[in-house]
């Protein structure tokens, strides 16, 4: 049964306001930092100043004399306390090299930003005073910040594993031996380009904040943390500190962004919480922007190889992708696995046949590590193959789009034989539960007026020009809703991709929906609402949502992935199937009929063709409470949880297209339009959906054009605060027209897929061909991001030799 | 040292050290934790709040400096349990996701409109500059801030 | 972000301020609006002792018309200069360039003072009271003294203050209809200039003055040299960097930033010449 068959409540599809608002618009919202903790001392990390150094000695004595310190650790002192290395989830090869890596360095400092020593004091001022009294002796060791440089193993930055690779890990698909060989000696075109994906910092405008709470004569303890992802927290403190896991609760409180940013395990949450079981005193840690730039995790990070056989139509034959893969200096929750979320990608939205390399080899460098950062991997591939695209269209002298309509899955490629609707399988073996590509790109060039654009163009983009026009566009398939359990056993990931929701109808007819998704700006507690409002036909404002609490919802796998409607929302709705189905027993049995004579409607049953005979849901709720007359074997309460485990990835897609205009005197890059249409199948809330792609498109602008994590020679990042770290402000960015198709998915009841990440999949690649497009004419075919106004003028110099 | 500071109509007085920032007054001596921190280099605007009537970054103020001053926070905007005409309008045009630049973005904006009340969305993006956002891409932001204005 | 501890006082009057630097020694700073300093304070970058907070001194802040100048008090905020409708009508050029400061709310705490104190050569208001030839007056323990603004940059961050000086009055001279620009090139809004020209033009006199192009603000005295020679605005701007010695650094090489300058100058001086 499809949701539009079911949709009788007219409450899925409305532009609702979001319940979440009023608190946090008038202060009331709590982020960790804002929580009273009576007693509470607290943690300040003192952070290596090397980039790679032996820590030869830590004198501790005068910051631990000083007023207000508690007590001063090393990364010696706490060894003992850890039961386990800090968690990696994904070793996505039974060969990869995981180095031990603890809260507190032990021997050696690996990256800027590494934590060498903690101390505990009774006000934040007095702990961050001693910091500066602790004094440390390295011996510094050669950085090493180049990803080819860190494959050569010149320098070896974890001695007891012996190399700085990682892990290999290949995706061949091959119709016979040898196919992707011999396309590429059959092609009519080829084109062979190599990218750079520069590290990212995911700038969530909270920084970190940990508190940890323990309970000093029961050994349980609450967890405060800034974090994506309280449940798999939970058990990874426990399993790190080996603590039992009933004893370890994990709050997330209001959570000012992630973007894959807090979708770890971090040090300063299990310092504070073995910090506080050792001192039995809340211990708590809150996170300056400055280390914030080191100590939480980077994004990105790729050196991609990418070549594209075609044949003389321009039709795609082969795609060979090889990537170098910047781990930093550990592997922290799921950095191995950045690189594999891409893996299925670089094919696009095109048909592609069974002609496929794609090989990964990640390696470790002396940087803070990387780990996933919105979109994690898809970004990447979507940018690999969309520039290539560009790069193949001029290479045949042909437009970019006429060749991407040559390309595209069509739609009828969904159907079978007799129409029926069965996705499209690609080339890897994966379905792509629906799309029209077309109709999406076709919407988005009326918008962006592509005709118009490159009709001007022929005018503006005369020689000497002191500004040009340039368009790009991008079309995308997103991988998300993480995940498929079972599909995520064969790429070897520490755990399933499940999500749980408990929906329970109070005797007051008010409903609580509890679920496993944690949010940290997305609205979920008013669209999830709308979805249990949907389902039982009950006003949204009579539904709360509870999450991100493991002591009210126990069951979850957090938010990450664009997986919180797809696969969350989604149980949500199954809970409130199973809610139905026990309240038609309870129906059938006070009127007197058989449960599947009863019809269910707007939050009644009633007896089919005797609408007279009916009960609401309400009365219903009330009986199951008071259990006076219930049928034969019906528990009490009207109460249902239920675990929803995708059968298929979501599918989301779309096309996005930007106009620019530069100014080659400067270099400076001008995003004049920006259009993105986007089908994530149904929409919930559309006032929601815009939002996200509104913020995925500037996150991916904001790669194209202005932010990048710099390193020196030395290891030292010098972009560690946001004066240098160029996160765009409001009249740096234009504004964005969003359009929709609505395609929806087939492998769920709701028919929804993810919108978190599109926007910042499509975007930097249609920047970037905006900017490459308008820069052709005066033969710049290639340049890396960030295309900033040096970057700009450098290329523009290398081609016209100064002139 | 005493700084005295009337915070959203309340005369305030607290011991503090010299190098206590307001913001560090407001959100851990005054106790109002809706002024929030976003930097250390008085680039994201997240901290501002008013001062004598105008927008300023709390992070870049010393308490002493702020001393017999007249603070209005967040927390101070509602009236009779109505929000300001500015929080409704970040309300009713989804100019907010996660909240944190939130407050600070409220404040800068009811600055901005005192000072130049019927801005173009040109006007609106320059007059923000000064606060940085992650989540919304300042479409709705600056969508927000021209509504309030048309009120 | 906690700046390391140190002393506070607060002085009623610039003669107050004076003494109390001179009682504390090297290890005293003024603090005035807090716009360059405490930023660096609370990343321990700066680290004194004492502050000495002459925010108060409220007779130090106005704009007044001294007939062939007008005279600035030191601590008027960049958002007052900008607002002056006396600096609009005979200094325009100083007024729109302290719109180009920071954010509003940095503009509404910095003053134009405070930032030629602490001679920036990335800040907007020192290059562009250099270009407009101003004249500085500072006051130390025994009395007043002028010092122009072309001998006030002696280095990064280092001027012609004596440590127990402190800058009172910026007497600019009125620009009498000259036609004027100012540049600001920056990849954010809110940043610090890549690169940023002041420059006026007014009967074959001109003054051209440079952001952020050297360790100290720049004055491009070539380009005036040639334009007083009948140079055209372009051949005059190709002259722009003869007089500056530019760093690399995250945002610009010193050949792009040298490009910057000579691109910057020449729009400027057409936007002027207006």
């Amino acid at each position: 049964m499809s949701i539009t068959e079911e949709r009788t409540n007219n409450v899925i599809g409305q532009r609702m306001l979001r319940r979440e608002d009023p608190a946090l618009l008038t202060g009331e919202a709590k982020f960790v930092n804002d929580l009273v903790i009576p007693g509470a001392l607290h943690l300040a990390v003192l952070r290596s100043p090397y980039a790679h150094a032996r820590i030869v000695s830590i004198d501790v004595s005068d910051a631990a004399s000083m007023p207000g310190v508690v007590a001063v650790y090393t990364g010696k002192d706490l060894h003992s306390t850890w039961a386990a290395p800090m968690p990696c989830a994904w070793p996505v090869t039974p060969d990869m090299k995981n180095p031990a890596h603890y809260p507190l360095a032990i021997d050696k400092a690996c990256y800027v930003g590494d934590g060498v020593a903690a101390v505990l004091a009774t006000s934040e001022t007095a702990s961050r005073d001693a910091l500066d009294a602790i004094d440390v002796v390295y011996e510094p060791l050669p950085a090493v910040i180049d990803l080819e440089d860190a494959l050569s193993d010149r320098v070896i930055i974890h001695d007891a594993i012996g190399t700085n690779k990682s892990y290999t890990w290949n995706l061949k698909v091959e119709s016979a031996e040898g196919a992707v060989d011999q396309a590429f000696k059959n092609a009519a075109y080829t084109v062979s380009e190599r990218y750079i994906q520069q590290r990212l910092i995911p700038m969530a405008m909270e920084p970190r904040a940990v508190a940890a709470v323990p309970q000093p004569f029961g050994g349980d303890v609450t967890l405060y943390s800034a974090t994506q992802v309280p449940h798999i927290l939970k058990v990874m403190t426990a399993i790190t500190l080996g603590i039992p896991e009933h004893q370890m609760r994990v709050v997330a409180p209001s959570v000012g962004g992630g973007f894959g940013s807090k979708l770890d395990v971090y040090a300063e949450e299990l310092l504070c919480v073995a910090l506080a079981r050792k001192h039995g005193a809340p211990v708590r840690w809150v996170e300056e922007r400055s280390e914030n730039t080191q100590a939480t995790i980077h994004g990105r990070g790729q050196i991609q190889n990418i070549e594209l056989a075609a044949d003389k139509d321009g039709k795609l034959t082969a795609v060979r992708v090889r990537l170098i893969g910047d781990m930093g200096a550990y592997l922290q929750l799921v950095t191995p696995g950045v690189p594999l979320l891409g893996a299925f990608l670089y094919g696009g939205v095109y048909h592609l046949p069974q002609a496929y390399d794609f090989s990964c080899t990640s390696v470790f460098t002396t940087m803070t590590p990387t780990d996933a950062y919105r979109g994690a991997g898809r970004p990447e591939a979507t940018y690999a193959i969309e520039v290539a695209m560009d790069a193949l269209a001029r290479t045949m002298g042909i437009d970019p789009y006429e060749l991407r309509k040559r390309n595209y899955i069509q739609k009828e490629q969904f159907y079978d034989a007799t129409g029926n609707h069965v996705g499209y399988t690609a080339f890897h073996g994966l379905n792509y539960d629906s799309g029209d590509h077309l109709a999406a790109a076709e919407k988005a060039m009326q918008h962006a007026n592509y005709a118009g654009i490159r009709k001007q163009q022929k005018t503006q983009n005369v020689p000497g020009a002191r500004k040009r026009l340039g368009i790009g566009m991008t079309s995308y398939f997103e991988m998300c809703g993480l995940a498929p359990s079972r599909v995520l056993a064969s790429l070897n990931y520490g755990a399933g991709g499940w999500e749980s929701a408990t929906v329970r109808v109070l005797p007051t007819s008010k409903v609580q929906v509890v679920t496993g998704t944690s949010p940290h700006g997305q609205g979920h507690e008013t669209s999830w609402a709308m979805i249990a409002a949907e389902k039982l036909g009950v006003a949204p404002e009579d539904v709360d949502v509870l999450h991100s609490d493991t002591a009210i919802a126990p069951l979850g796998l957090d938010t990450y992935g664009s997986r919180s409607l797809a696969v969350g929302g989604v149980a949500i709705a199954g809970a409130c199937d199973k809610v139905i189905d026990k309240a038609r027993l309870i129906a059938a049995h006070q009127l007197e009929c058989a449960a599947e004579d009863l019809q269910f409607d707007k939050g009644t049953f009633s007896v089919k063709g005797s609408p007279d005979k009916a009960v609401p849901i309400a009365a219903i709720a009330f009986a199951a409470f008071t259990a006076h007359n219930l049928p034969d074997g019906v528990e009490p309460n009207l109460e249902a949880q239920y675990t929803h485990d995708p059968k298929n990835f979501s599918w989301p897609f779309g096309t996005h297209i930007c106009v620019v205009e530069i100014d080659t005197e400067t270099g400076k890059v001008d995003v004049l339009k920006y259009v993105a249409v986007d089908d994530c199948g149904n929409q919930i809330n559309p006032l929601i959906v815009e939002g996200q792609v509104h913020g995925g498109v500037v996150q991916g602008m904001a790669q194209a054009l202005y932010e990048e994590a710099v390193y020196d020679k030395d290891g030292n990042l010098k972009t560690s605060n946001l004066a240098e770290y160029l996160v765009p402000a409001a009249c740096d960015v234009p504004p964005i027209t969003t359009d929709f198709t609505v395609t929806p998915s087939t492998t769920n009841q709701l028919g929804v897929k993810g919108i978190g990440e599109a926007g910042t999949i499509g975007a930097a690649s249609a920047v970037m061909n905006a900017v490459i497009d308008a820069l052709s004419g005066l033969g710049i075919t290639k340049l890396d991001m960030p295309a900033s106004p040096n970057n700009v003028w450098k290329a523009i110099q290398s081609v016209q030799g100064g002139k | 040292m005493q700084v005295s500071i009337t915070i959203n109509g309340t005369k305030q007085s607290h011991d503090v050290e010299p190098r206590t920032l307001l913001v560090h007054y407001i959100r851990e001596h005054a106790n109002l934790t809706g002024t929030n921190i976003g930097c250390d280099t008085s680039s994201c605007g997240a901290c501002t709040l008013h001062l004598d009537g105008e927008a300023v970054k709390s992070c870049t103020i010393l308490a002493a400096q702020a001393d017999g001053g007249s603070v209005t926070t967040i927390e101070g905007l509602s009236k009779n349990g109505e929000m300001h005409p500015m929080q409704k309008a970040f309300m009713e045009n989804h100019g907010l996701q996660c909240g944190y630049c939130t407050p600070g973005m409220v404040m800068a904006a009811i600055g901005l409109l005192n000072e130049n009340p019927k801005p173009t969305e040109d006007e609106v993006r320059l007059g923000l500059e000064g606060n940085l956002c992650r989540c919304t891409g300042y479409h709705n932001i600056v969508k927000s801030v021209l509504a309030a204005a048309k009120k | 972000m906690i700046p390391a501890a140190f002393d506070y006082k607060r002085a009623g009057s610039a003669d107050e301020a004076i003494a109390l630097i001179g009682q504390y020694g090297d290890e005293a700073k003024f603090l005035a609006g807090g716009h360059s300093l405490i930023p660096l304070m609370k990343l321990r970058l700066a680290q004194p002792t004492v502050l000495v907070d002459i925010g108060r001194v409220k007779d130090l802040s106005y704009v007044k018309d001294a007939g062939d100048h007008i005279a600035i008090g030191a601590l008027t905020r960049h958002m007052d200069v900008e607002k002056s409708p006396v600096l609009a009508q005979h200094v325009p050029l100083l007024a729109h360039a302290a719109s180009h400061v920071g954010d509003a709310q940095v503009r509404h705490r910095g003053t134009i003072g405070g930032s030629i104190a602490h001679a920036d050569p990335a800040s907007d208001l020192p290059a562009t009271t250099l270009a407009l030839g101003a004249t500085y007056v500072v006051q130390g323990p025994k009395g007043k003294r002028e010092i122009a603004a072309k001998d006030f940059y002696k280095g990064f961050l280092e001027s012609a203050l004596a440590a127990d000086e402190m800058l009172v009055e910026i007497k600019v001279p009125k620009m009498n209809g000259a036609g004027w620009s100012f540049q600001k090139f920056n990849r954010r809004a809110q940043d610090w200039a890549i690169v940023g020209v002041a420059a006026w033009r007014n009967n074959g006199t001109s003054g051209v003055a440079l952001v952020n192009m050297g360790s100290t603000p720049v004055l491009a005295s070539a380009v005036s040299t040639a334009l007083s020679k009948g140079a055209s605005v372009a051949d005059a701007a190709a002259h722009a960097a003869d007089d500056a010695e530019p760093q690399g650094d995250l945002n610009a090489s010193v050949e792009y930033r040298t490009h910057l300058a000579k691109v910057l100058v020449r729009r400027a001086l057409e936007e002027a010449s207006k």
